[in-house]
């Protein structure tokens, strides 16, 4: 184990010492708001973070997940409503006083430092001596394999190394939290990748609370323990990724988790039971299971269905849908097809199908709904019960 | 058919003529003549070629030395003075406050009226012994100095003109820290590093490249102030603000010594040219160049 992470298993005994062992939140947000010039970005946002908790922050562009991380930094101060950090309120303390270290998205390294010069600075500032400063920096730079960089400036890096330049520098603070603000957002497809592992690897290493910013869902769901999915400056749904994924409490979740998202028709209700919601779709009838629907006769409604959920009907099989293929995307291990439904508009359903699937453009196409996984919402985006598949597999869902 | 080729010679024309007949011809006509004991107000033809003797003259030249002095004076306080002057209010307008574009404009409105001859004759009147500045001194019941005729105080107030035009070099410097990106103050700013420590451990490293263009534009132009000495001081009072270039002047179009005038100029160019191949040399240790010049940013 390296000195890194031996001062954060002390940190981590000297917080349990300090609170007992009553397990407190390493970051709470209570009725945050935030407004510029006049406009509302963040309407009423409230939130705990458990410490060593991966908390991911997604959302469109402009949703205020970049911004409230900024408010939990102490670069924006919230214009109402209280943030607190390790059970202290830091609402309007100096951010270096806040015990948090921040990533940043154009990774911030102070150009005409070293590397070396870029992670001991706040060690400098709070005038350390220096072997303590070398040792530290040292220590980060071997967790990150950056000590063949050291002597180098951030120019003569790559962006993977900048990257894990700005990450030392936050690790060396052994801060209370760690926010990351798109951090993996300038770099490309492949080099992601590999940084995602690496974000993921070293978050179990040092096992410190983080809160990431992302607008990738795919991001999200592969670091996360708990997403925050935000829109319009609101909370939409608190969960763990499987969670969100399986039991999107509304619309917008449902359409913004997954990839290529859920598709959806519009719908009308016949009939509830105990059971199950019978739907009146454009080319044909169903029946939904569902448990605890209360949605009454005759509601238009969202019926979902995930890609992967839609199946080719075999031809002695009653096809729930027709239609026929008008794009096929094939990535080898997988293929998606686009099917427009027969004598209707509005967008083609997506297929998630084996890579190997026999298929050609303009094909006619019977479809099969996995019935026990699909999705429902009201006129207003909100889901209607929960299906059965689903209904019993809890993993730390909050919803909202 | 016309060619592109030609016409865009045409094009270049002008600025061609302009500069043979005004910079390359004077540039060339100055260094013969300075070989010369030619006179202004005789003909050409009659001067005599006289060798390095106009230059060998100036070692025994009391004038000259003086004014050599004077001048490095004006310089080693003038450039100092008015980068940390251009550096300061360029770091205060740099703020975020409401009306900020107003105060940058008052700001930099001395220097489009610059250190032109009107400015310099309203100098003349504010460091009058019954001008401006002794009347206010007199309001506030201080007793009037006698400024311009005091070899200090002239001093003092023809480099209070050349600082009084800090507004290009504030311009400059406004945009170098403009072009510093905003959160690495915000990093700074979490790793807990005070404003006074980010303008010194980032502002002015990442300023250095702004502050040595600034530095090679103000030794330039220093060297060559004219206006404030001949129009305010006259280069008095004892030749205490008597700059090289105002006896270039007045050894060419006072004492007619066209000659020696020429062999003046070459010395100021040489000195000019020595400076800046200095501060050239110099600046692989100070100046910071955030990229590569054949960098074009990243791998």
């Amino acid at each position: 184990m390296t000195p890194v992470s031996l001062t954060q298993v002390d940190n981590q005994k000297q917080a349990e010492q300090k609170w007992g062992n009553v397990s407190i939140d390493s970051v709470r947000l209570t009725d945050v708001r935030k407004t510029f010039n006049g406009h509302e970005v963040i309407k009423g946002v409230s939130l705990e973070v458990k410490k060593g908790e991966l908390v991911v922050f997604v959302g469109p562009s402009g949703c205020g997940k970049s911004t409230l991380l900024r408010l939990i930094a102490g670069l924006e101060t919230p214009t109402s409503g209280q943030i607190d950090i390790s059970g202290r309120d830091v609402t309007y303390a100096h951010p270096s006083k806040r015990g948090v270290a921040m990533v940043f998205q154009s990774y911030a390294l102070y150009p005409h430092m070293t590397v070396f010069d870029n992670i001991a600075f706040a060690l400098k500032i709070q005038g350390l001596p220096k072997d303590e400063i070398t040792h530290k920096v040292n220590a980060a730079a071997e967790t990150l394999q950056l000590t063949h960089l050291l002597k180098r400036r951030p120019k003569a890096l790559s962006g993977g190394q900048r990257q894990r330049v700005a990450i030392g520098r936050a690790i060396v603070r052994e801060p209370d939290v760690f926010l990351f603000d798109e951090p993996l957002s300038n770099l490309d497809a492949a080099l992601r990748g590999q940084m995602r592992v690496e974000i993921a690897r070293l978050h179990t290493k040092l096992n410190a609370t983080s809160v990431y910013v992302t607008h990738d869902q795919v991001e999200a769901m592969t670091l996360a323990d708990k997403i925050v999915v935000l829109n319009a400056g609101r909370i939409e749904q608190v969960g763990s990724p499987l969670d969100l994924y399986r039991k999107p409490a509304n619309l917008f979740v449902a359409g913004f988790i997954g990839s290529p998202r859920m598709n959806t028709l519009k719908a009308r209700v016949r009939d509830v039971s105990n059971d199950a919601v019978k739907l009146d779709l454009p080319q044909t009838i169903l029946s939904v299971p569902r448990q605890g629907a209360e949605v009454p006769q005759g509601a238009s409604v969202t019926f979902g269905v995930r890609p992967e959920n839609l199946h080719l009907a075999t031809e002695d099989e009653d096809a729930h849908l027709n239609g026929y293929v008008i794009l096929i995307e094939r990535l080898g291990g997988e293929t998606f097809a686009y099917v427009a439904l027969k004598d209707q508009e509005g967008d083609p359903l997506i297929m998630k199908l084996d890579g190997e699937v026999s298929l050609h453009n303009h094909q006619a196409v019977g479809l099969k709904i996995d019935l026990n996984r699909a999705h429902l919402f009201s006129e207003d985006g909100q889901a209607i019960g929960v299906s059965p598949d689903f209904a019993h597999q809890t993993d730390g869902s909050v919803h909202v | 058919m016309y060619s592109n080729k030609w016409i865009g010679s045409l094009y270049v024309t002008p600025f061609v003529i302009g500069f043979l007949l005004f910079t390359a011809f004077p540039f060339v006509a100055s260094f013969l003549l300075s070989l010369t004991d030619a006179r202004l107000q005789d003909q050409l033809g009659a001067a005599n070629f006289v060798g390095l003797s106009n230059y060998s003259e100036m070692a025994a030249d009391s004038t000259f030395r003086q004014s050599l002095g004077v001048t490095f004076a004006y310089v080693f306080i003038t450039v100092p003075l008015k980068l940390a002057f251009a550096l300061f209010i360029a770091v205060v307008l740099n703020f975020k406050l409401k009306g900020i574009g107003l105060f940058r404009t008052a700001f930099y409105l001395p220097s489009i009226l610059g250190g032109s001859v009107a400015i310099a004759v309203v100098w003349r009147f504010v460091f009058a012994g019954d001008g401006l500045l002794n009347q206010a001194l007199s309001g506030i019941g201080i007793g009037s100095v006698n400024w311009l005729g005091e070899p200090t105080t002239a001093m003092f107030s023809i480099v209070l003109l050349r600082l009084w035009q800090f507004g290009s070099a504030m311009v400059v410097f406004l945009a170098g820290l403009k072009a510093i990106p905003e959160d690495l103050y915000e990093a700074a700013d979490l790793d807990g590093a005070s404003r006074l420590k980010q303008f010194f451990l980032i502002t002015l490293p990442l300023l250095t490249p702004v502050l040595f263009f600034n530095f090679i534009m103000q030794i330039v132009q220093a060297f060559q102030e004219f206006n404030g000495p001949y129009i305010i001081t006259a280069g008095g009072p004892l030749k205490s603000s008597y700059l090289l270039p105002l006896m270039i002047y007045e050894e060419a179009f006072k004492y007619f010594n066209l000659g020696y005038s020429s062999a003046l100029s070459w010395v100021l160019f040489i000195i000019i040219a020595l400076f800046t191949a200095v501060a050239f040399w110099s600046q692989k240790h100070w100046v910071f160049y955030a990229q590569d010049r054949d960098d074009k940013g990243g791998h």
